[in-house]
Protein backbone atom coordinates (compact mmCIF):
# COMPACT_ATOMS: atom_id res chain seq x y z
CA UNK A 1 0.00 0.00 0.00
CA UNK A 2 2.58 2.46 0.95
CA UNK A 3 4.75 1.36 -2.08
CA UNK A 4 1.43 2.03 -3.97
CA UNK A 5 1.22 5.48 -2.91
CA UNK A 6 4.77 6.01 -3.31
CA UNK A 7 4.69 5.45 -6.72
CA UNK A 8 1.62 7.44 -7.45
CA UNK A 9 3.58 10.35 -6.07
CA UNK A 10 6.42 9.65 -8.04
CA UNK A 11 4.33 9.65 -10.89
CA UNK A 12 2.30 12.72 -10.02
CA UNK A 13 5.99 14.84 -9.84
CA UNK A 14 6.97 13.01 -13.14
CA UNK A 15 4.12 14.27 -15.02
CA UNK A 16 4.11 18.12 -13.45
CA UNK A 17 7.64 18.21 -14.65
CA UNK A 18 6.79 17.36 -18.42
CA UNK A 19 3.94 19.43 -18.25
CA UNK A 20 5.92 22.69 -17.00
CA UNK A 21 8.92 21.37 -19.65
CA UNK A 22 6.28 22.03 -22.46
CA UNK A 23 4.41 24.73 -21.28
CA UNK A 24 6.60 27.41 -23.03
CA UNK A 25 4.95 25.59 -26.20
CA UNK A 26 1.63 26.60 -25.55
CA UNK A 27 1.26 30.12 -26.51
CA UNK A 28 3.88 29.48 -29.23
CA UNK A 29 1.36 27.18 -31.19
CA UNK A 30 -1.75 29.18 -29.95
CA UNK A 31 -0.49 32.54 -31.43
CA UNK A 32 0.80 31.28 -34.50
CA UNK A 33 -2.58 30.92 -35.42
CA UNK A 34 -3.76 33.64 -33.49
CA UNK A 35 -5.48 36.78 -35.03
CA UNK A 36 -4.89 39.70 -32.95
CA UNK A 37 -5.30 38.23 -29.57
CA UNK A 38 -5.19 40.85 -27.18
CA UNK A 39 -5.00 40.86 -23.16
CA UNK A 40 -6.88 39.58 -21.23
CA UNK A 41 -8.60 36.94 -23.78
CA UNK A 42 -7.44 33.67 -22.87
CA UNK A 43 -8.35 32.15 -26.13
CA UNK A 44 -8.55 34.43 -29.20
CA UNK A 45 -11.61 35.40 -30.92
CA UNK A 46 -10.37 34.53 -34.19
CA UNK A 47 -8.13 32.20 -35.78
CA UNK A 48 -5.89 32.38 -39.09
CA UNK A 49 -3.26 31.09 -41.10
CA UNK A 50 -1.96 34.37 -42.49
CA UNK A 51 1.26 33.87 -40.45
CA UNK A 52 2.07 30.29 -41.83
CA UNK A 53 1.46 31.53 -45.27
CA UNK A 54 3.85 34.61 -44.65
CA UNK A 55 6.50 31.99 -43.85
CA UNK A 56 6.57 30.68 -47.25
CA UNK A 57 6.61 34.11 -48.66
CA UNK A 58 10.16 35.12 -50.13
CA UNK A 59 9.85 38.81 -47.88
CA UNK A 60 9.94 36.83 -44.68
CA UNK A 61 13.31 35.15 -45.81
CA UNK A 62 12.54 32.10 -43.65
CA UNK A 63 12.92 29.75 -46.84
CA UNK A 64 16.63 31.59 -47.00
CA UNK A 65 16.98 30.84 -42.88
CA UNK A 66 15.83 27.58 -43.40
CA UNK A 67 18.34 26.86 -46.18
CA UNK A 68 21.12 28.40 -44.76
CA UNK A 69 21.04 26.97 -41.52
CA UNK A 70 20.15 23.08 -42.91
CA UNK A 71 23.52 24.45 -45.43
CA UNK A 72 25.63 25.29 -42.35
CA UNK A 73 24.83 23.10 -39.80
CA UNK A 74 25.23 20.06 -42.00
CA UNK A 75 29.10 21.20 -43.40
CA UNK A 76 29.82 21.93 -39.85
CA UNK A 77 28.61 18.58 -38.35
CA UNK A 78 30.42 16.78 -41.12
CA UNK A 79 34.01 18.36 -40.93
CA UNK A 80 33.63 17.75 -36.59
CA UNK A 81 32.73 14.33 -37.78
CA UNK A 82 36.28 14.13 -39.93
CA UNK A 83 38.66 15.77 -37.81
CA UNK A 84 36.43 14.37 -34.32
CA UNK A 85 37.24 10.70 -35.39
CA UNK A 86 41.16 10.44 -35.03
CA UNK A 87 41.09 12.81 -32.41
CA UNK A 88 38.36 11.16 -30.61
CA UNK A 89 40.25 7.74 -31.28
CA UNK A 90 43.66 9.44 -29.79
CA UNK A 91 42.06 10.41 -26.33
CA UNK A 92 39.85 7.31 -25.98
CA UNK A 93 42.36 4.42 -26.55
CA UNK A 94 45.68 5.67 -26.11
CA UNK A 95 47.97 7.17 -23.42
CA UNK A 96 50.72 9.48 -23.27
CA UNK A 97 51.92 12.20 -22.00
CA UNK A 98 50.48 15.71 -22.20
CA UNK A 99 46.98 13.72 -23.01
CA UNK A 100 44.71 15.92 -20.10
CA UNK A 101 46.45 19.36 -21.28
CA UNK A 102 45.75 19.17 -24.74
CA UNK A 103 42.13 17.52 -24.26
CA UNK A 104 41.65 20.68 -21.80
CA UNK A 105 43.35 22.56 -25.11
CA UNK A 106 40.39 21.01 -26.88
CA UNK A 107 37.43 21.98 -24.40
CA UNK A 108 38.32 25.70 -24.62
CA UNK A 109 36.10 26.78 -26.72
CA UNK A 110 32.87 25.14 -24.97
CA UNK A 111 34.04 26.90 -21.31
CA UNK A 112 35.73 29.79 -22.01
CA UNK A 113 33.30 32.65 -23.37
CA UNK A 114 34.25 33.05 -27.45
CA UNK A 115 33.03 36.91 -27.77
CA UNK A 116 36.86 37.93 -27.22
CA UNK A 117 37.75 35.29 -29.60
CA UNK A 118 34.98 36.42 -31.94
CA UNK A 119 36.16 40.47 -31.80
CA UNK A 120 39.59 39.61 -32.46
CA UNK A 121 39.18 37.08 -35.34
CA UNK A 122 36.55 39.69 -36.98
CA UNK A 123 39.51 41.64 -37.75
CA UNK A 124 41.50 38.76 -40.12
CA UNK A 125 38.36 37.21 -41.45
CA UNK A 126 37.60 41.11 -43.31
CA UNK A 127 40.56 41.04 -44.65
CA UNK A 128 40.82 37.11 -45.43
CA UNK A 129 37.31 38.10 -47.25
CA UNK A 130 35.52 35.30 -45.28
CA UNK A 131 33.44 37.55 -43.12
CA UNK A 132 30.07 37.30 -44.16
CA UNK A 133 30.38 34.27 -46.04
CA UNK A 134 29.15 30.92 -45.56
CA UNK A 135 32.70 29.46 -45.31
CA UNK A 136 33.43 31.81 -42.22
CA UNK A 137 30.30 31.17 -40.43
CA UNK A 138 31.47 27.17 -41.24
CA UNK A 139 34.46 27.73 -39.35
CA UNK A 140 33.55 29.79 -36.37
CA UNK A 141 30.86 27.05 -35.97
CA UNK A 142 33.15 24.56 -35.68
CA UNK A 143 34.55 26.05 -32.28
CA UNK A 144 31.45 24.59 -30.51
CA UNK A 145 31.00 21.69 -32.03
CA UNK A 146 34.51 19.75 -32.21
CA UNK A 147 35.00 19.88 -28.76
CA UNK A 148 31.45 17.75 -28.53
CA UNK A 149 32.54 15.67 -31.17
CA UNK A 150 35.94 14.42 -29.72
CA UNK A 151 34.82 14.36 -26.29
CA UNK A 152 31.41 11.60 -27.29
CA UNK A 153 34.14 9.59 -29.54
CA UNK A 154 36.57 9.20 -27.31
CA UNK A 155 34.19 8.31 -24.61
CA UNK A 156 33.34 5.64 -27.00
CA UNK A 157 36.37 4.78 -28.23
CA UNK A 158 37.18 4.58 -24.40
CA UNK A 159 34.99 1.38 -24.75
CA UNK A 160 36.08 -0.06 -27.94
CA UNK A 161 37.54 -3.57 -28.11
CA UNK A 162 40.58 -3.06 -30.89
CA UNK A 163 40.84 -6.93 -31.07
CA UNK A 164 38.15 -6.96 -33.85
CA UNK A 165 40.08 -4.79 -36.23
CA UNK A 166 43.39 -6.98 -35.25
CA UNK A 167 41.46 -9.49 -36.51
CA UNK A 168 39.69 -8.27 -39.34
CA UNK A 169 43.25 -7.20 -40.82
CA UNK A 170 45.06 -10.56 -39.90
CA UNK A 171 42.20 -12.09 -42.08
CA UNK A 172 43.19 -9.58 -45.40
CA UNK A 173 40.84 -7.07 -44.72
CA UNK A 174 41.94 -3.58 -46.06
CA UNK A 175 42.32 -0.80 -44.12
CA UNK A 176 39.49 1.10 -45.58
CA UNK A 177 37.35 -2.11 -45.44
CA UNK A 178 37.89 -2.74 -41.70
CA UNK A 179 37.06 0.81 -41.15
CA UNK A 180 33.59 0.89 -43.25
CA UNK A 181 32.50 -2.76 -41.71
CA UNK A 182 34.19 -3.48 -38.16
CA UNK A 183 35.13 0.00 -36.41
CA UNK A 184 32.62 2.20 -37.77
CA UNK A 185 29.64 -0.32 -37.07
CA UNK A 186 31.30 -0.46 -33.37
CA UNK A 187 31.70 3.22 -33.04
CA UNK A 188 27.63 4.12 -34.82
CA UNK A 189 25.57 5.44 -31.58
CA UNK A 190 28.93 7.38 -30.76
CA UNK A 191 28.91 9.09 -34.02
CA UNK A 192 25.13 9.20 -33.92
CA UNK A 193 25.17 11.02 -30.57
CA UNK A 194 28.11 13.64 -31.89
CA UNK A 195 26.37 14.52 -35.16
CA UNK A 196 23.16 15.11 -32.99
CA UNK A 197 25.27 17.55 -30.66
CA UNK A 198 27.11 19.18 -33.56
CA UNK A 199 23.69 19.62 -35.79
CA UNK A 200 21.85 20.74 -32.75
CA UNK A 201 24.55 23.46 -31.52
CA UNK A 202 25.22 24.77 -35.07
CA UNK A 203 21.72 24.88 -35.70
CA UNK A 204 20.88 27.03 -32.46
CA UNK A 205 24.17 29.09 -32.82
CA UNK A 206 23.29 33.37 -32.74
CA UNK A 207 26.38 35.29 -31.33
CA UNK A 208 28.77 33.30 -33.92
CA UNK A 209 26.56 33.85 -36.63
CA UNK A 210 25.62 37.76 -36.09
CA UNK A 211 29.32 37.91 -35.39
CA UNK A 212 31.27 36.21 -38.49
CA UNK A 213 27.89 36.57 -40.44
CA UNK A 214 27.77 40.70 -40.79
CA UNK A 215 23.87 40.13 -41.33
CA UNK A 216 24.70 38.71 -44.98
CA UNK A 217 24.58 35.09 -43.83
CA UNK A 218 20.63 34.85 -42.97
CA UNK A 219 20.24 31.67 -40.78
CA UNK A 220 17.32 30.59 -39.16
CA UNK A 221 18.19 32.25 -36.18
CA UNK A 222 19.07 35.40 -37.11
CA UNK A 223 15.72 35.99 -38.73
CA UNK A 224 14.02 34.88 -35.61
CA UNK A 225 15.84 37.77 -33.67
CA UNK A 226 15.18 40.08 -36.03
CA UNK A 227 11.20 39.27 -35.70
CA UNK A 228 11.73 39.30 -32.42
CA UNK A 229 12.64 43.05 -32.40
CA UNK A 230 9.36 43.66 -34.92
CA UNK A 231 6.81 42.72 -32.69
CA UNK A 232 4.85 40.42 -34.85
CA UNK A 233 3.96 37.83 -32.27
CA UNK A 234 2.18 35.76 -34.67
CA UNK A 235 4.63 35.51 -37.07
CA UNK A 236 7.48 35.02 -34.38
CA UNK A 237 5.45 32.13 -32.97
CA UNK A 238 5.28 30.47 -36.15
CA UNK A 239 8.66 30.78 -37.32
CA UNK A 240 9.91 29.27 -33.66
CA UNK A 241 7.55 26.20 -34.44
CA UNK A 242 9.00 25.91 -37.85
CA UNK A 243 12.92 26.16 -36.29
CA UNK A 244 12.15 23.40 -33.74
CA UNK A 245 11.47 20.47 -36.60
CA UNK A 246 14.94 19.72 -37.67
CA UNK A 247 16.66 19.17 -34.19
CA UNK A 248 13.46 17.41 -33.33
CA UNK A 249 13.35 14.79 -36.16
CA UNK A 250 17.19 14.37 -36.02
CA UNK A 251 16.20 13.88 -31.64
CA UNK A 252 13.77 11.16 -33.49
CA UNK A 253 16.45 9.64 -34.85
CA UNK A 254 19.08 9.59 -32.38
CA UNK A 255 16.63 8.88 -29.64
CA UNK A 256 18.01 5.20 -29.56
CA UNK A 257 21.85 6.00 -29.51
CA UNK A 258 21.17 8.14 -26.52
CA UNK A 259 20.37 5.39 -24.46
CA UNK A 260 24.11 4.47 -25.11
CA UNK A 261 26.08 5.28 -21.96
CA UNK A 262 29.69 5.05 -23.50
CA UNK A 263 28.54 8.09 -26.19
CA UNK A 264 26.62 10.55 -23.40
CA UNK A 265 29.22 9.40 -20.43
CA UNK A 266 31.57 11.60 -22.32
CA UNK A 267 30.12 14.38 -21.51
CA UNK A 268 30.34 13.43 -17.85
CA UNK A 269 33.83 12.93 -18.27
CA UNK A 270 35.37 16.33 -18.78
CA UNK B 1 48.60 -0.51 -28.43
CA UNK B 2 48.51 -2.80 -30.87
CA UNK B 3 46.18 -0.47 -32.75
CA UNK B 4 49.48 1.14 -33.96
CA UNK B 5 51.60 -1.29 -35.43
CA UNK B 6 48.53 -2.30 -37.56
CA UNK B 7 49.41 0.84 -39.66
CA UNK B 8 52.62 -0.56 -40.70
CA UNK B 9 51.94 -4.69 -40.68
CA UNK B 10 54.26 -5.09 -43.88
CA UNK B 11 56.72 -2.28 -44.02
CA UNK B 12 59.63 -3.43 -42.90
CA UNK B 13 60.47 -0.34 -40.96
CA UNK B 14 63.84 -0.10 -38.97
CA UNK B 15 62.92 -0.54 -35.34
CA UNK B 16 63.74 3.32 -34.65
CA UNK B 17 61.24 4.44 -37.23
CA UNK B 18 58.55 2.25 -35.93
CA UNK B 19 59.53 3.18 -32.25
CA UNK B 20 58.87 7.24 -33.57
CA UNK B 21 55.86 6.65 -34.95
CA UNK B 22 54.69 4.53 -32.18
CA UNK B 23 55.07 7.68 -29.67
CA UNK B 24 53.87 10.17 -32.36
CA UNK B 25 50.77 8.69 -33.48
CA UNK B 26 48.42 9.87 -31.05
CA UNK B 27 49.70 13.38 -31.52
CA UNK B 28 49.37 12.97 -35.45
CA UNK B 29 45.77 11.82 -35.46
CA UNK B 30 45.08 14.99 -32.85
CA UNK B 31 46.28 17.35 -35.09
CA UNK B 32 43.79 18.01 -37.34
CA UNK B 33 41.41 18.70 -34.06
CA UNK B 34 43.98 20.86 -32.42
CA UNK B 35 44.73 22.60 -35.57
CA UNK B 36 41.40 24.01 -36.16
CA UNK B 37 40.95 25.11 -32.54
CA UNK B 38 44.26 26.32 -31.55
CA UNK B 39 44.31 28.55 -35.50
CA UNK B 40 40.48 29.56 -35.03
CA UNK B 41 40.28 30.41 -30.82
CA UNK B 42 43.98 30.62 -30.16
CA UNK B 43 44.19 32.55 -32.95
CA UNK B 44 41.20 34.86 -32.15
CA UNK B 45 42.48 35.33 -28.35
CA UNK B 46 45.81 36.37 -29.90
CA UNK B 47 44.15 38.91 -32.22
CA UNK B 48 41.80 40.11 -29.65
CA UNK B 49 45.07 40.71 -27.32
CA UNK B 50 46.90 42.74 -29.93
CA UNK B 51 44.15 45.08 -30.68
CA UNK B 52 43.38 45.61 -27.31
CA UNK B 53 46.72 46.72 -26.52
CA UNK B 54 46.55 48.87 -29.36
CA UNK B 55 49.17 46.91 -31.61
CA UNK B 56 46.56 46.17 -34.21
CA UNK B 57 42.98 46.98 -35.91
CA UNK B 58 40.96 50.45 -35.13
CA UNK B 59 42.68 53.11 -32.75
CA UNK B 60 45.54 51.25 -32.91
CA UNK B 61 48.63 53.13 -34.08
CA UNK B 62 51.58 50.54 -33.24
CA UNK B 63 52.54 51.61 -29.85
CA UNK B 64 51.49 49.29 -26.44
CA UNK B 65 49.10 50.93 -24.89
CA UNK B 66 46.77 49.94 -22.11
CA UNK B 67 44.46 52.41 -21.89
CA UNK B 68 41.44 50.16 -22.92
CA UNK B 69 42.12 48.16 -20.14
CA UNK B 70 41.64 51.77 -17.99
CA UNK B 71 39.07 52.50 -19.82
CA UNK B 72 37.24 49.13 -19.50
CA UNK B 73 37.81 48.69 -15.24
CA UNK B 74 36.87 52.35 -14.80
CA UNK B 75 33.62 51.68 -16.97
CA UNK B 76 30.61 52.70 -15.33
CA UNK B 77 28.87 49.40 -15.44
CA UNK B 78 31.61 47.21 -15.48
CA UNK B 79 31.77 45.92 -11.69
CA UNK B 80 27.58 45.33 -11.37
CA UNK B 81 27.83 44.22 -15.10
CA UNK B 82 30.80 40.87 -13.71
CA UNK B 83 28.11 40.68 -10.41
CA UNK B 84 25.23 40.09 -12.66
CA UNK B 85 26.97 37.28 -14.68
CA UNK B 86 28.46 35.93 -11.65
CA UNK B 87 25.16 35.39 -9.93
CA UNK B 88 23.18 35.19 -13.06
CA UNK B 89 25.31 32.00 -13.52
CA UNK B 90 26.21 30.87 -10.69
CA UNK B 91 21.97 30.65 -9.76
CA UNK B 92 21.27 28.90 -12.67
CA UNK B 93 24.02 26.40 -12.43
CA UNK B 94 23.29 26.08 -8.78
CA UNK B 95 19.76 25.48 -9.06
CA UNK B 96 20.29 23.16 -12.76
CA UNK B 97 22.27 20.50 -10.71
CA UNK B 98 19.88 20.00 -8.01
CA UNK B 99 17.15 19.93 -10.17
CA UNK B 100 18.89 16.94 -12.75
CA UNK B 101 20.21 15.24 -9.77
CA UNK B 102 16.85 14.95 -8.63
CA UNK B 103 14.88 13.93 -12.12
CA UNK B 104 18.25 12.10 -12.63
CA UNK B 105 17.12 9.77 -9.87
CA UNK B 106 13.23 10.17 -10.67
CA UNK B 107 14.28 8.67 -14.40
CA UNK B 108 16.24 6.12 -13.22
CA UNK B 109 13.32 3.42 -12.50
CA UNK B 110 10.58 4.76 -14.99
CA UNK B 111 10.25 4.10 -18.42
CA UNK B 112 11.82 4.94 -21.39
CA UNK B 113 9.07 7.45 -22.65
CA UNK B 114 9.44 9.56 -19.57
CA UNK B 115 13.46 10.02 -20.42
CA UNK B 116 12.34 10.46 -23.43
CA UNK B 117 9.99 13.65 -22.45
CA UNK B 118 12.09 14.85 -20.22
CA UNK B 119 14.34 15.29 -23.14
CA UNK B 120 11.87 17.57 -25.02
CA UNK B 121 14.00 21.26 -24.28
CA UNK B 122 17.28 19.63 -25.76
CA UNK B 123 17.01 20.17 -29.85
CA UNK B 124 15.28 23.33 -29.07
CA UNK B 125 17.17 26.10 -30.08
CA UNK B 126 17.51 29.02 -26.62
CA UNK B 127 15.82 31.75 -29.11
CA UNK B 128 12.51 29.64 -29.39
CA UNK B 129 12.47 29.48 -25.60
CA UNK B 130 13.04 33.22 -25.20
CA UNK B 131 9.91 33.45 -27.42
CA UNK B 132 8.19 30.59 -25.94
CA UNK B 133 9.26 32.41 -22.26
CA UNK B 134 8.47 35.89 -23.15
CA UNK B 135 5.02 35.00 -24.58
CA UNK B 136 4.15 33.08 -21.18
CA UNK B 137 5.33 35.49 -18.56
CA UNK B 138 5.33 38.92 -19.67
CA UNK B 139 2.26 41.23 -18.16
CA UNK B 140 0.47 40.08 -20.81
CA UNK B 141 1.40 36.79 -21.47
CA UNK B 142 -0.44 33.65 -21.32
CA UNK B 143 -0.17 33.18 -17.46
CA UNK B 144 -1.31 36.64 -16.60
CA UNK B 145 -4.16 36.01 -19.17
CA UNK B 146 -4.75 32.71 -16.46
CA UNK B 147 -4.60 34.40 -13.51
CA UNK B 148 -6.72 37.37 -14.82
CA UNK B 149 -9.34 34.54 -15.85
CA UNK B 150 -9.56 32.88 -12.53
CA UNK B 151 -9.58 36.63 -11.12
CA UNK B 152 -6.01 36.85 -8.98
CA UNK B 153 -5.33 39.44 -10.63
CA UNK B 154 -7.51 42.97 -11.37
CA UNK B 155 -5.26 44.06 -14.80
CA UNK B 156 -1.69 42.88 -16.27
CA UNK B 157 -0.25 46.13 -13.68
CA UNK B 158 -0.70 43.43 -11.00
CA UNK B 159 1.33 40.37 -12.70
CA UNK B 160 4.66 40.68 -11.21
CA UNK B 161 7.62 41.48 -13.86
CA UNK B 162 9.05 37.79 -14.79
CA UNK B 163 11.32 39.01 -17.57
CA UNK B 164 13.73 42.15 -18.05
CA UNK B 165 13.32 42.79 -14.57
CA UNK B 166 16.60 43.35 -12.24
CA UNK B 167 17.10 39.34 -10.75
CA UNK B 168 17.23 38.25 -14.27
CA UNK B 169 14.41 35.73 -13.19
CA UNK B 170 13.27 35.07 -16.63
CA UNK B 171 17.10 34.28 -17.56
CA UNK B 172 17.04 32.14 -14.51
CA UNK B 173 13.34 30.45 -15.76
CA UNK B 174 15.49 29.98 -19.19
CA UNK B 175 17.92 27.97 -18.46
CA UNK B 176 16.63 26.13 -16.01
CA UNK B 177 14.03 24.87 -18.52
CA UNK B 178 17.00 24.68 -20.97
CA UNK B 179 19.85 23.25 -19.27
CA UNK B 180 18.22 20.53 -16.30
CA UNK B 181 16.96 18.43 -19.05
CA UNK B 182 20.56 18.50 -20.68
CA UNK B 183 22.68 17.40 -17.37
CA UNK B 184 20.00 14.69 -16.68
CA UNK B 185 20.81 12.97 -19.70
CA UNK B 186 24.23 12.96 -18.81
CA UNK B 187 23.43 11.94 -14.85
CA UNK B 188 21.45 9.50 -16.32
CA UNK B 189 24.11 7.77 -18.21
CA UNK B 190 26.59 8.10 -15.28
CA UNK B 191 23.80 6.34 -12.81
CA UNK B 192 23.13 3.38 -15.49
CA UNK B 193 27.06 2.86 -15.67
CA UNK B 194 27.23 2.66 -11.23
CA UNK B 195 26.89 -0.30 -10.41
CA UNK B 196 23.80 -0.97 -8.11
CA UNK B 197 25.13 -3.31 -5.92
CA UNK B 198 26.95 -0.68 -3.35
CA UNK B 199 23.67 0.95 -2.93
CA UNK B 200 22.30 -2.89 -1.96
CA UNK B 201 24.92 -3.42 0.07
CA UNK B 202 24.85 0.50 2.14
CA UNK B 203 20.76 -0.21 2.52
CA UNK B 204 21.32 -4.37 3.67
CA UNK B 205 23.78 -2.86 6.62
CA UNK B 206 21.07 -0.52 7.69
CA UNK B 207 21.82 2.87 6.09
CA UNK B 208 18.55 5.42 4.86
CA UNK B 209 17.40 6.10 1.90
CA UNK B 210 19.00 9.31 2.74
CA UNK B 211 22.20 8.58 4.33
CA UNK B 212 22.45 5.71 0.92
CA UNK B 213 22.05 8.52 -1.36
CA UNK B 214 24.53 11.00 0.27
CA UNK B 215 27.10 8.82 1.54
CA UNK B 216 27.01 6.43 -1.77
CA UNK B 217 24.73 7.37 -4.58
CA UNK B 218 26.48 11.64 -4.89
CA UNK B 219 30.17 10.45 -4.07
CA UNK B 220 30.06 7.99 -7.56
CA UNK B 221 28.23 10.59 -9.58
CA UNK B 222 30.72 13.17 -8.54
CA UNK B 223 32.43 13.41 -11.50
CA UNK B 224 29.26 13.48 -13.83
CA UNK B 225 27.88 16.48 -11.92
CA UNK B 226 31.38 18.32 -11.92
CA UNK B 227 31.88 17.87 -15.63
CA UNK B 228 28.48 18.72 -16.69
CA UNK B 229 28.05 22.11 -14.07
CA UNK B 230 31.38 22.79 -15.86
CA UNK B 231 30.06 22.80 -19.16
CA UNK B 232 26.95 24.81 -18.13
CA UNK B 233 28.34 27.51 -16.15
CA UNK B 234 30.71 28.00 -18.83
CA UNK B 235 27.97 28.55 -21.19
CA UNK B 236 25.70 30.69 -19.13
CA UNK B 237 28.51 33.14 -18.07
CA UNK B 238 29.31 34.21 -21.79
CA UNK B 239 26.10 33.46 -23.28
CA UNK B 240 24.75 36.42 -25.08
CA UNK B 241 20.89 36.33 -26.94
CA UNK B 242 18.94 34.96 -23.65
CA UNK B 243 20.26 38.00 -21.04
CA UNK B 244 19.70 40.55 -24.22
CA UNK B 245 16.01 39.31 -24.80
CA UNK B 246 14.99 38.16 -21.58
CA UNK B 247 17.53 40.00 -18.81
CA UNK B 248 17.72 43.23 -17.07
CA UNK B 249 17.83 46.53 -18.83
CA UNK B 250 20.15 47.69 -16.38
CA UNK B 251 22.64 46.84 -15.61
CA UNK B 252 23.52 44.36 -18.62
CA UNK B 253 25.42 40.88 -17.74
CA UNK B 254 29.02 41.27 -19.02
CA UNK B 255 28.56 39.99 -22.59
CA UNK B 256 25.78 42.04 -23.45
CA UNK B 257 27.83 45.00 -22.06
CA UNK B 258 30.70 43.93 -24.26
CA UNK B 259 28.41 43.40 -27.27
CA UNK B 260 26.77 47.15 -26.86
CA UNK B 261 30.66 48.55 -26.43
CA UNK B 262 31.42 47.14 -29.74
CA UNK B 263 28.68 47.72 -31.47
CA UNK B 264 28.59 51.22 -30.42
CA UNK B 265 28.90 54.08 -33.22
CA UNK B 266 31.90 55.57 -31.83
CA UNK B 267 34.62 53.03 -33.64
CA UNK B 268 37.19 54.08 -30.50
CA UNK B 269 35.40 52.49 -28.44
CA UNK B 270 36.52 48.91 -29.60
CA UNK B 271 39.43 48.02 -27.80
CA UNK B 272 38.15 48.82 -24.91
CA UNK B 273 34.98 46.22 -25.71
CA UNK B 274 38.09 43.56 -26.83
CA UNK B 275 39.33 44.50 -23.42
CA UNK B 276 36.28 44.07 -21.81
CA UNK B 277 36.08 40.69 -23.73
CA UNK B 278 39.00 39.35 -22.54
CA UNK B 279 38.76 40.09 -18.98
CA UNK B 280 35.14 37.98 -19.68
CA UNK B 281 37.18 35.00 -20.69
CA UNK B 282 39.72 35.71 -17.73
CA UNK B 283 36.72 35.48 -15.22
CA UNK B 284 35.55 32.41 -16.53
CA UNK B 285 38.69 30.31 -16.51
CA UNK B 286 39.08 31.81 -13.31
CA UNK B 287 36.27 31.01 -11.90
CA UNK B 288 36.65 27.47 -13.54
CA UNK B 289 39.95 27.22 -11.95
CA UNK B 290 38.77 28.10 -8.43
CA UNK B 291 35.98 25.55 -9.00
CA UNK B 292 37.97 22.45 -9.74
CA UNK B 293 40.10 23.47 -6.79
CA UNK B 294 37.21 23.80 -4.14
CA UNK B 295 35.93 20.42 -5.28
CA UNK B 296 38.95 18.18 -6.26
CA UNK B 297 39.47 15.01 -3.88
CA UNK B 298 40.33 15.94 -0.52
CA UNK B 299 42.23 13.13 0.99
CA UNK B 300 40.09 11.53 3.25
CA UNK B 301 37.06 11.85 0.79
CA UNK B 302 34.85 8.35 0.42
CA UNK B 303 35.17 7.87 -2.99
CA UNK B 304 38.63 8.02 -3.33
CA UNK B 305 39.29 4.58 -4.42
CA UNK B 306 36.34 3.92 -6.42
CA UNK B 307 35.72 3.86 -9.96
CA UNK B 308 33.01 4.63 -11.85
CA UNK B 309 32.17 1.71 -13.82
CA UNK B 310 31.13 2.30 -17.51
CA UNK B 311 30.23 -0.79 -19.44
Amino acid sequence: MLKLQHQIGRNTLLILIIVVLFLPFLPLLIWSFAQGWYFPQLIPQNWTLSHWAKIGSAASRVGEGLLNSLAIALITTAISLLLGLPAGRALGLMKFPGKTGLKLFLLAPIIVSPLATLMGMQFILIRLGLNGTLLGVVLVHLMPTLPYMTLVLASVFANFEVGYEIQARSLGASPLQVFSQITLPLIAPGVMVGALFAFLISWNEFLLTFFIGGGKVFTLPMVLFTLLQGGNNGLVAAVAITSIIPGLAFLAVASRSLENDAALGGLGNV
Amino acid sequence: MSSILKSSPKTPFNLRGQAWLLRSYPYLLLLPALSVIALLFGGGLVLALLQSLGLLGVGGDGHLTLAAYQQALSHPEFLRALGLSLYTAIMATGLSVMGSIGLALLLRSTGRWASLACQITLPIPHLVGVVGILLLLTPSGLVSRILYAIGWIQSDQDFPLLVNDGANLGVLLHFLWKEIPFMTLILLAVLRGIDREYETQARVLGASPWQCFWHVTLPLMKPGILSASLIVFGFIFGSFEVPFLLGSTFPRTLPVLVYRTFTNVDLTQRPTAIALGLILSLCSTFMIMVYLWLTSDSPNSPNQNTKVRRS
